[in-house]
């Protein structure tokens, strides 16, 4: 086809996510499933460069511009939307799908985003709809999604008094590559940076995430970060700080994911790590690192995806969550197992899967760069990742010991959605000039050398064998046995709780004296405000003729001035 | 012949209209003659519209007497916007007036009220199409008279106060003008306003102008609220009937700042009102009180017609705000906020009408779980409400933008954060009323609370998608206030 078809794919999946409370059933599935395949045609008719602007504000707004990053990641956003739509079927709520597809049209829309304006648009309308696909899940979904509603809020806030900045000192709204060296661009990258995950805000994605629903966290964790990885690898590629602060989330993931008990919090957690993995890409900022970044992103949509689909079936035959309360599933979830595992592989870059061929790139820049503390770091996070979620996850839920349970595989269309992103993760490892090709710079890089097989699967063997050492310690410890670390373990608990005494004491103090500052404060704007106040009253007429005599004479007082 | 006459039939048509309606008697005969008229009335707005943006100002000699000496109506750009705001709101709302008045007054007055509504609006679109200062006044009072009328029509007995108090301090507000015009007069000898704003250079003692712009000031500034004028708006649009309120709160203020703009800008001029006193300053920091105090006092207000009508004093500090900063981008602010505004009060005027035509009342309690009950009018509500908001994408965000515009441009960053900061309190005044619609259990009477009506539903929907649309299509808003400050601030007539 040679055609070039000129319309926005984000708005196609925004139209069909408002139509969806509208649709019953025999038309629903298609809807779902169909929106999705019309916006990656759009993805690929789209012509190069800027294709539509638009008048506002006497700005001209680009809507839609392309090139071969932006194609990239609609590429994947658009699969996304398609593989979650399926996943999601089952699932009964409808605004959860609904504000789902709005949530990816808007992703999509960032994307293309040729403005800082539209850009602003966007993100805003992914922080409210991402708000409502969490608090569609309800119970404890809600004070969660209150939190990450502020959260995005006030990044939004940021972003905006950012780009206002911007706008006022360089007149310009045009979103390309920007040196971090005004305060309105610190700004911008700090609102980007929030929606990545990072520090020190970086607690809103393992808290508001694995509150969602089932299948509302597949969607969730294939947007928002990703969209905040695009924007500043347009925005802000080869900021130094970018990588301190990936390296920071890498770490900082994979810490909390080891200590963590429920599969879903592990995963989340996991995806601050692997986020941490793109933006220190882009922090290096080479073309090799920016290709890695963008590559990773592709790879890890496709299989963190996979890996929430495997934890949400499980969540959606089971209803548990808790790493304590689920194991021995294999047994009668074989191809759910099978699929996570897959995941689990990917997300480890073990060889012939999509992360091995994408994340081995961002180490490769960090090594034509003689970074060698980098390069380090990232190997050795590379093992804590094989760690936390390569093996911990599929261990502890589908192995370990027996819970008793005995779920069914959840229905088809949940499976098919995990075949077609397990196909994905294989498909790329084995094949990644596919993958290649799509990357915004040419690609001088061969995965498979000998020596880097050998490396990975080195690393991998020994990080194996490292968590089943930590495992039979952590076995032990989970059963009552006196041994000495009782004296440590119950010691510090003491401590511990010593000291969170001390601290909900002083906590609370202070807590009091605030809300009684702002008490204060209240009553006396109610005094004055409020309905029997001074300025909401009815007043008499004599008064009301006394101010407009008062403001006549003013006036003239100055006037004869 | 028509098309040569459509600036007397502009004012005309709604004037016997009135009569007609007071002779119907009818209710339902007088609610569909001024449905006619309102419908007719804003075609020929876009008629004029058009002409002036095609060939320039229409100059209209009324009874073939020829300015200075006749009356002359003038409508260039300015005059035109206006004039096809209000008619445009008149002809949006009148359908919803049918029901909605039915379930307020007494069947006896209904036809008396829509005589009153086609007075006003006579009285208002007079006010924006003449161009004589003296014929100004008289439109003031016939559109003044009639909405004291109007208001005391409201079916809660403190209507009746709240029209007295607003007869009393429009009078006085009518007065001042009339004494400005007279100095002006005595000084000028001549009534016309391109004729005086011609002849205001050559008066050799310019202090008498000056206790002129003192008297105008402020009696136009009492009749479209401006704090701490404001006195007598709160309780007139709470008391009054619904459509009365929703209908004055769109366009009645709107009347009275267009002759503020007319006299500040084409009149005197930028250089004689804010070249050499500060004048400035003096309506920056009203409307920052207004902006504050205004939307202060609207958190804590129970009636949600009074806390809305609260938030118009706040939200008419905007648009003198604008005229305050007295720059191209300021001005444009102050222009496009009246129009914006209107659309969003409007908007939020008719869902609340909904609610009380529904309930009864309009008090908070009565909004629990609304949203459940009434999801189209709630959600409509919450939409007019992100646009007093200003959130980005609603008619609202267009006019704080090209204020915050201006104020950069006067390199006043603080002025910014203050606009922000108001923001943030409508934040909470509507916020209090989305959470008891939404969060709250429905109970009593709002157990049974429907939608409202389709004929009230599309009018408000009208509204609402309008606030929306003003906020994405900005060039009929802003393109055309735009223009018209450049032309005001050039002096051009």
């Amino acid at each position: 086809m040679m055609i070039d078809i000129v319309f926005p794919p984000g708005l196609i999946l925004i139209v069909a996510g408002l139509l969806l409370p509208f649709v019953r059933d025999p038309y629903r599935t298609p809807l779902i499933l169909v929106a999705p395949i019309i916006a990656l045609l759009l993805v690929w008719l789209l012509p190069e460069g800027p294709v539509l602007t638009l008048q506002y504000l006497g700005y001209e707004l680009v809507p839609l511009k392309v090139d071969a990053l932006s194609r990239l990641f609609g590429t994947v956003f658009a699969i996304m939307a398609f593989a979650g739509g399926m996943f999601a079927l089952k699932q009964a709520r409808t605004l959860e799908l609904a504000s789902a597809f709005v949530y990816a049209g808007a992703a999509l829309s960032v994307v293309f985003a040729g403005d800082l304006i539209t850009v602003f648009i966007f993100w805003e309308v992914m922080a409210i709809a991402s708000t409502l696909l969490i608090w569609s899940n309800g119970g404890g979904a809600l004070a969660a999604g209150q939190r990450y509603a502020v959260i995005h809020l006030l990044g939004g806030v940021i972003l905006m008094a950012g780009i206002a900045g911007e706008i006022a000192t360089t007149n310009s709204i045009a979103f390309q590559a920007m040196e971090a060296d005004t305060w309105p661009r610190w700004l911008i990258l700090a609102g980007f940076l929030i929606n990545a995950g990072a520090p020190p805000l970086a607690a809103w994605l393992p808290d508001a995430y694995p509150e969602s629903s089932w299948s509302g966290m597949v969607f969730l964790s294939a947007f928002t970060t990703k969209t905040a990885v695009f924007v500043l690898l347009r925005g802000f590629p080869g900021a130094e700080i970018l990588i301190y602060i990936g390296l920071y989330m890498v770490f900082y993931g994979i810490v909390y994911a080891i200590l963590e008990n429920d599969m879903r919090r592990i995963l989340a957690y996991s995806i601050v790590n692997q986020v941490g993995f793109m933006v220190t890409g882009i922090g290096i900022g080479t073309e090799m690192a920016l290709n890695g970044a963008a590559a990773h992103a592709f790879a890890h949509i496709l299989y963190k995806a996979l890996l929430l689909m495997s934890a949400g079936s499980v969540l959606y035959q089971t209803g548990k969550r808790k790493c304590t309360d689920l194991g021995g599933l294999f047994r009668t979830m074989p191809r759910t197992a099978l699929c996570g595992i897959i995941g689990a592989l990917s997300i480890s870059a073990f060889p012939l899967t999509s992360g091995f061929i994408s994340k081995s790139m961002i180490s490769q820049g960090a090594a034509d760069e003689n970074m060698m503390i980098v390069w380090m770091l990232l190997a050795a996070a590379s093992a804590g990742v094989f760690l936390h979620a390569g093996i911990k996850f599929p261990w502890f839920v589908f192995f370990q010991k027996d819970s008793g349970m005995r779920p069914s595989e959840p229905p088809r269309s949940m499976l098919l959605a995990m075949y077609i992103l397990s196909i994905f993760c294989i498909g790329l490892g084995i094949f990644p000039g596919l993958l290649y090709a799509l990357l915004p710079y040419p690609v001088d890089y061969v995965p498979y050398t000998g020596s880097h097989v050998v490396f990975q699967l080195q690393l991998l063997l020994f990080s194996g064998l490292a968590f089943f050492l930590l495992l039979n310690l952590l076995t032990r410890t989970l059963t009552i046995t006196l041994d000495f670390d009782w004296f440590y373990r119950a010691f510090g608990r003491k401590l511990a709780l010593e000291f969170d005494n001390f601290s909900i004491k002083a906590w609370s103090t202070l807590i009091a004296s605030g809300y009684r500052a702002v008490e204060k404060f209240i009553a006396t704007i109610y005094r004055h405000y409020g309905p029997n106040g001074i300025l909401a009253r009815t007043w008499p007429t004599g008064n009301m003729a006394f101010w407009t005599t008062a403001l006549l004479a003013a006036y003239l007082l100055i006037y004869f001035l | 012949m028509i098309s040569g006459n459509l600036p007397a039939l502009q004012v005309v048509l709604p004037l016997f209209g009135a009569i007609l309606c007071a002779l119907a008697r009818r209710g339902w005969l007088a609610w569909f003659i001024a449905l006619v008229v309102s419908w007719i009335v804003p075609v020929i707005a876009v008629g004029m519209i058009l002409q002036v943006l095609d060939s320039g100002p229409i100059s209209y000699a009324m009874g073939g007497w020829t300015p200075p000496i006749g009356i002359e109506y003038r409508v260039d750009l300015l005059n035109a916007f206006v004039l096809l705001l209000i008619s445009a709101v008149g002809a949006v709302m009148l359908p919803y007036a049918n029901l909605s008045v039915q379930s307020e007054i007494d069947e006896d007055k209904q036809a008396w009220f829509y005589a009153l509504y086609l007075l006003c609006l006579t009285g208002m679109l007079g006010i924006a199409i003449t161009g004589d200062a003296f014929n100004a006044f008289v439109f003031l009072e016939v559109s003044s008279l009639s909405t004291y009328a109007m208001i005391a029509l409201g079916k809660d007995r403190r209507a009746l106060l709240a029209a007295y108090q607003y007869l009393i301090m429009g009078t006085i507000g009518a007065t001042f003008y009339v004494i400005a015009i007279g100095i002006l007069y005595s000084m000028t000898g001549t009534l016309n306003m391109v004729d005086m704003s011609n002849r205001l250079g050559d008066v050799a003692t310019v202090r008498p102008l000056f206790a002129a712009l003192a008297f105008l000031t402020v009696g136009i500034s009492l009749k479209f609220a401006l704090f701490p004028l404001h006195s007598w708006l709160p309780n007139a649009y709470a008391y009054a009937p619904t459509f009365a309120t929703a209908f004055l709160a769109a366009t009645a203020t709107k009347a009275a700042v267009y002759l503020m703009l007319r006299f500040f800008f084409a009149v005197y001029g930028v250089a004689i009102v804010f070249g050499i006193h500060p004048v400035s300053e003096i309506l920056i920091v009203l409307s920052i009180l207004a902006m504050f105090a205004a939307s202060i006092v609207a958190v804590f207000q129970d009636n949600i017609k009074r806390m809305l009508a609260y938030s118009s004093v706040a939200q008419i500090g905007y648009i003198t705000l604008g005229f305050g900063l007295a720059n191209a981008q300021g001005l444009t602010g102050a222009i496009v906020h009246l129009a914006n505004h209107a659309v969003t009060k409007g908007a939020l005027f008719l869902a609340v009408g909904g609610i009380v035509y529904r309930m009864g009342a309009a008090r908070l309690e009565d909004f629990k779980g609304i949203g459940r009950q009434m999801p189209l009018t709630m959600a409509g509500f919450t939409i007019a409400g992100l646009s007093i908001i200003g959130v980005p994408g609603t008619a609202g965000f267009v006019s704080k933008w090209y204020l915050a515009i201006a104020a950069l441009e006067q390199g006043w960053g603080w002025l910014v954060i203050l606009l922000v900061l108001s923001s943030l309190i409508s934040v909470i005044y509507i916020g209090r009323v989305v959470e008891m619609a939404y969060f709250r259990e429905p109970e009593g009477k709002a157990l049974e609370a429907r939608d409202m009506p389709l004929s009230m539903m599309i009018p408000a929907w009208v509204m609402i998608l309008g606030t929306i649309y003003f906020g994405v299509e900005t060039s009929w808003t802003a393109g055309i206030a735009a223009q018209i400050a450049n032309d005001l601030l050039a002096g051009v007539q």
